[in-house]
């Protein structure tokens, strides 16, 4: 390097070598906090030292609002993130993409570590977990075979639903062979399908005692099992990485039972309240075709079947006298005109002149003699007058002089 | 229908459909009947597994053979 650079193209190179150097792309650095200021652009600025020495850090406003708890002067606190350098003021400094306290000492800061890999690693994605059975067959605890959490899983888990059969893979849960027997049992419980369903886990202790849970192997062996998993380890506060990756987390080993099987008498409440809906709604069948039976009943038709047939018979009969009735008023009538006509007839009749005084003379032979020339003297001759027939003979015939007019 | 071998889940789930249908309403006489009785049926049959279920608690363990079996478990106090 001969010619001179400006300090930007300086602290430029100076920048890109720190950023391409692997190990401070990732760093974590256990420390105390100073100087700690949350500017209004929402970013934090602190100092981390110790007895010697001292970095600048910065934590932007993103990560910084996954911030759990509220930094302060003094705290020892462990942070990650990536070393570079601000160039305005050829300053190195930490870009901390994640703080934690460090007051539990190694193994919070183990179990922030692996926490951290598992995630990333996709091992707690809520779309991996599986759905806990609702009435489980058989459920397998993973666990010590001694001790009051075996027990209290196995008491609550048969006053609750004696339905399932309880299967205890006995394991050691302490201990440095504990994570490996817990593999093993999960594998195996898979492997072999004993049950439909896992409970994992023990009884309360010291954050060393759990330590097996928070193991990297069982985290996977979790993560792996193809039946669901509950975890069940210590009391209420206590948090694992197994709980992370189980299908379901119990706060303790009897919440792991309670949340495993459903409670029996709900079942049976359930069952009487089906019950009651189900006679219920048969009644409401009888009852629906019983009130349909008795419209049916009391329908006229039924009451009296003969009722259609006499009103039928009714409306024959007055048919009947209509027809009557129209004949007789024909009849009648052709009656009257037949009179009317006999009237006629009876006043044209050739007949009713015979009384004033006329006769016809007919001979023998039915002919009605209008001339003389139809009659010789001697021919019978019959005279009809208005009441009877006289029979004569012909003496003799004079011809008139008048003439008939014609 | 009324299939001797249903499971626990099984029996409630078509309980749970038949009361449902039952409930609707509208079925002939015979088929509510017979809805009825595979109701009554399953309900007798769910109560008495509850009734029945005693709780079997078995260890796993390996024998001499290394074969896997099953014995049962009475946790110490």
């Amino acid at each position: 390097m001969t010619e001179p650079i400006s300090v930007t193209a300086l602290n430029q190179y100076v920048k890109q070598l720190l950023d391409r150097d692997r190990l401070l792309s990732q760093v974590m650095v256990r420390s105390e906090i100073s100087n700690y200021k949350v500017y209004p652009s929402g970013h934090h600025y602190f100092t981390l030292k110790d007895a010697e020495s001292s970095v600048r850090c910065v934590m932007f406003r993103r990560e910084a609002a996954s911030l759990r708890f509220r930094p302060e002067n003094g705290m020892k606190v462990i942070v990650s993130g990536r070393v570079s350098v601000f160039p305005r003021d050829g300053a190195y400094q930490l870009y901390c993409s994640r703080m934690v306290p460090d007051g539990v000492g190694e193994l919070a800061f183990a179990f922030e570590q692996l926490k951290n890999k598992l995630y990333k690693e996709g091992l707690f994605d809520p779309a991996h977990k599986k759905p806990i059975p609702a009435f489980p067959h058989t459920i397998a605890l993973v666990t010590s075979p001694a001790g009051a959490a075996v027990r209290d899983m196995i008491r609550i888990l048969g006053a609750r639903y004696p339905m399932a059969k309880v299967l205890v893979v006995p394991v050691r849960v302490q201990g440095e062979e504990a994570p490996e027997e817990i593999c093993r049992g999960l594998d195996l419980v898979n492997a072999c399908q004993l049950a439909d369903l896992i409970i994992t886990g023990r009884g309360g202790g010291s954050m060393e005692d759990l330590w097996a849970f928070n193991d990297e192997r069982v985290a996977w062996a979790i993560y792996r099992s193809q039946i669901p998993v509950i975890s069940a380890v210590g009391h209420e506060p206590d948090v694992t990485i197994a709980d992370f990756v189980a299908d379901l987390r119990a706060s303790t080993p009897s919440n792991g039972a309670e949340l495993a099987v459903p409670n029996q008498q709900d079942l049976r409440d359930t069952l009487a309240h089906w019950d009651a809906r189900l006679q219920k709604s048969m009644d409401r069948h009888l009852q629906t075709r019983r009130e349909k039976l008795g419209r049916l009943r009391t329908s006229p038709f039924l009451q009296s079947p003969l009722r259609g047939i006499q009103e039928k018979r009714l409306l024959l009969d007055y048919q009947q006298q209509r027809l009557a009735h129209a004949m007789e008023n024909t009849v009648g009538e052709e009656r009257r005109r037949l009179g009317r006509l006999a009237a006629s007839l009876d006043a044209l009749s050739p007949f009713k002149v015979l009384s004033r005084g006329y006769s016809i003379t007919q001979t023998d032979d039915g002919s009605v003699v209008s001339e003389i020339r139809q009659v010789n003297p001697g021919d019978k001759l019959r005279v009809r007058v208005s009441d009877g027939t006289i029979t004569c003979t012909a003496e003799g015939k004079e011809k008139h002089q008048w003439r008939k007019k014609s | 229908m009324a299939e001797k071998k249903l499971t626990f889940e099984q029996a409630m789930g078509r309980l749970e459909e038949i009361v449902a249908q039952l409930e609707s309403g509208d079925h002939p006489l015979e088929d509510a009947l017979s809805l009825y009785e595979e109701g009554a049926k399953l309900m007798k049959q769910c109560t008495t597994l509850l009734d029945k279920a005693e709780q079997k608690v078995m260890k796993l363990r390996t024998d001499s053979s290394g074969e896997l079996t099953e014995a049962p478990f009475a946790p110490k106090e």
